[in-house]
């Protein structure tokens, strides 16, 4: 799986970064940009599946590939 | 209009002929021509109907004349003069994927002469609504148009949430590329090939401006050396120092006579001959600060709804301008480079990107000029 983020609804208030650190650092204005490829290693699906579920612009998706 | 060599597009206006063909006829003429898109992308356009074919589902097809770049025309002069060529492409699209809708999308103007030719094909069986397109830059781009002529705004979506909701599959092609496609069906795909190269067949549309003595709409072969381009148009007006081939979301390249126009004769320059825009910048001008100009521009084009793009432009258009404009501060040319490296992929669709593109086209192109600016010289003469 890997992340994919729709810039056009995420409002950049962070929350995803938060609690997927792993994958995800804010950028200078808050919004959310992959630390290295947006891939999502088998240890935390679960983890960004939570995100994915919280995230409150339904912005965030994982979407088959890597 | 001038041709290099013989005319095709801008021949003699053609009246409406759409040969009877199935879809995959349709399909595999233009595979066998390979023709691809007109509108900057290139992308193959038998791939793309072939994918839309596949669904198996009734399309929406769309001719898409928007023509977002400020210094394209060549979409505008194509549906005033070949209309029916354009229409007969799109007919023939509709046929490959079994449309149900379609559309031309263009500015107000450029409908009128398509609204006049629409009406000696009154009796065709899927018929045409004439969509107005808005004079934003990001207009063209084919989510926009997309959502714009169904009524929404014309402004782009995320490419993924759209594929998930499954609407009706929608084709979006270049409003030149329909009528090349008309003209494939007409002439056969092995005439198509006898101009452009082997891997780029066929000719363009170019818009050819700048600092040239007859700005205007040029056809000619993809490889066509840069210098033939430019005389087409009536040949440079003074010394130049740079051209810019495929619009503000192009590239900078030298002015080099011998430079072929196609994808493998600029690609080592960042630039693709694009929707065809090549605008010619005199010795006399400054490279970094046309280049900031346009930045300045391409930053209050944004549809203001992704973050990366709706911060990052302004900011790397600012930066941009103070280069131009001898504001210098301590590392200002790294911050340039970072702020590419950030906008980069983290838009809906490419502006950010390209725009990123452009700029570091210009600070390759002109790099003796970031120098001299940077110890509050000029190279401009
Ligand atoms: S949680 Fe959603 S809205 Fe918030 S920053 Fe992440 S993607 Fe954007
Ligand atoms: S990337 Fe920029 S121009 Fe493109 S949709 Fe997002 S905000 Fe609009």
């Amino acid at each position: 799986m890997r992340l994919h983020i729709d810039r056009t609804a995420c409002d950049g208030r962070g929350l995803c970064a938060e609690l997927l650190p792993e994958l995800l650092e804010s950028d200078e204005w808050g919004f959310p940009m992959a630390r290295g490829s947006s891939g999502v290693p088998e240890e935390l699906t679960r983890a960004a599946r939570r995100a994915v579920d919280r995230c409150p612009k339904l912005a965030f998706h994982l979407a088959p590939g890597s | 209009m001038t041709t290099v060599a013989e005319p095709r597009l801008l021949g003699e206006p053609v009246e409406a002929y759409v040969p009877k063909l199935d879809p995959k006829q349709v399909i595999d003429l233009a595979r066998q021509a390979g023709l691809t898109g007109r509108g900057g992308a290139g992308f193959p356009v038998g791939r793309k109907l072939a994918a839309v074919a596949a669904t198996g589902r009734p399309a929406m097809v769309i001719a898409n004349g928007a023509e977002g770049e400020p210094g394209s025309e060549k979409d505008r002069y194509l549906l005033t003069h070949q209309p029916h060529l354009v229409l007969d492409g799109l007919q023939l699209v509709a046929r490959a994927c079994h449309a149900s809708a379609l559309f031309l999308y263009a500015p107000p103007a450029a409908l009128e002469p398509v609204r006049r030719a629409l009406w000696d094909r009154r009796r065709e069986a899927v018929s045409v609504r004439l969509a107005p397109a808005p004079s934003t830059f990001v207009a063209g781009e084919a989510s926009a148009a997309a959502a714009a002529v169904v009524g929404g705004g014309a402004i782009p979506a995320d490419k993924m949430v759209r594929l998930a909701k499954r609407e009706m599959p929608t084709l979006v092609q270049n409003v030149e590329t329909l009528a090349h496609l008309a003209l494939v069906a007409r002439h056969g795909a092995e005439w198509f090939r006898t101009r452009g190269t082997q891997d780029e067949p066929g000719t363009f549309l170019a818009t050819v401006g700048g600092a040239v003595v007859n700005p205007q709409v040029v056809e000619a072969g993809y490889g066509v050396p840069l210098g033939e381009l430019l005389a087409a148009a009536g040949g440079p007006s003074g010394p130049l120092s740079a051209v810019l081939v495929g619009g503000y979301h192009g590239g900078w390249v030298p002015a080099d006579p011998e430079l072929p126009v196609s994808r493998a004769g600029l690609d080592s320059y960042g630039a693709t001959p694009g929707a065809g825009v090549v605008t010619a910048l005199p010795a006399s001008s400054c490279g970094l600060r046309e280049t900031a100009r346009i930045v300045e521009y391409l930053a209050g084009q944004v549809s203001g709804q992704c973050g990366p793009c709706l911060n990052g432009l302004p900011r790397m258009a600012s930066a941009l301008s103070d280069l131009a404009h001898h504001r210098i501060w301590l590392g200002m040319t790294s911050e340039v480079d970072r702020l590419r490296g950030l906008v980069t992929g983290r838009g809906a669709c490419h502006h950010p990107d390209a725009t990123a593109r452009l700029i570091g086209s210009a600070m390759r192109m002109f790099h003796e000029d970031v120098t001299a600016h940077l110890k509050g010289e000029c190279v401009a003469r």
